[in-house]
């Protein structure tokens, strides 16, 4: 591999590494935004569960 | 969503496909002019990136409508990681051709560096200041005064008398061939989409993820 082969590898590199840590970052928040809606989505079931009962 | 996902995936690989085996080589540069197709449609669509955050800051302070903060805050992200990448590719290519990581006497870089850096400090301008409509709107100014920057440092290049920084645009017309410009094209295309992707996935997060703190906060979870 010449130089300039290994110069214009580095930087397709560079931006193929970013934009794989970016969708690693957008997947990790997804997977926390599922997890808090499968909580409020189970505290808003508990809630109704509860209200007949108060009620 | 998806459809426009599956499109930015495949222009980006027709953009390397035109890179690499539609356009010829070129004859003083070599290989390393490769660097072009995906250094300068990065660039550009960074400025993009600005310019959309600042129009979207505009229309906040104008119209005093929360949504365009969120907008204009991620159309400024987008805009630092393409910048970012602006001055990792072109760092590297300028390492390749002149032998230089970086040279402080080329206007062109010094200022997209100025406007990258300027971009950097936002965050750390809104991240101290307190959720609301104060933070909004000194957000949204901060983000109009970087506007100003973008024209300079676009003709910066043309401006400057002694430059190393290639000018490929110039009044006459693109200097390279036809299927250079071609190659040249469908990386810009596939940059902008995948540009445009991003922010629409980042803005949809934000957005869930303030309505899901607000549903937190009316439940009292």
């Amino acid at each position: 591999m010449s130089s300039g082969e290994k110069y214009v590898a580095a930087a397709y590199g560079v931006v193929l590494l970013t934009l794989l840590v970016y969708v690693a970052i957008i997947a990790a928040k997804l997977a926390r935004l599922e997890r808090e809606t499968a909580e409020l989505a189970e505290l808003a079931r508990r809630r109704e569960a509860k209200q007949p009962a108060d009620g | 969503m998806p459809a426009l996902a599956l499109g930015a995936a495949a222009l980006m690989g027709l953009a390397v496909v035109f890179a690499f085996f539609v356009a010829p080589q070129d004859a003083d540069q070599g290989i390393s002019q490769r660097i072009f197709y995906f250094h300068v449609p990065i660039a550009l669509t960074a400025y993009a990136c600005f310019g959309w955050g600042a129009l979207k800051a505009l229309l906040l302070l104008w119209r005093k409508d929360e949504r365009y903060d969120l907008e204009s805050y991620v159309a400024i992200h987008q805009g630092t990681i393409f910048g970012a990448l602006t001055l990792a590719t072109g760092s590297i290519w300028a390492k390749a051709s002149w032998g230089h990581w970086w040279l402080w006497s080329e206007n062109q870089l010094v200022l997209f560096l100025v406007l990258f850096l300027f971009y950097s400090a936002y965050f750390m301008l809104r991240f101290s200041i307190e959720e609301g409509p104060r933070r909004a709107n000194i957000s949204a100014v901060y983000a109009l005064f970087g506007v100003v920057l973008i024209p300079v440092s676009f003709l910066a290049i043309r401006l400057a008398e002694n430059v190393i920084h290639p000018t490929v645009f110039t009044r006459e017309g693109p200097q390279m061939t036809g299927t250079m410009f071609l190659a040249f094209c469908v990386a810009w295309v596939g940059i902008t989409t995948l540009a445009y992707t991003l922010y629409r996935v980042e803005l949809s997060g934000k957005r869930l993820d303030s309505n899901l703190r607000d549903l937190r906060e009316a439940l009292g979870g």
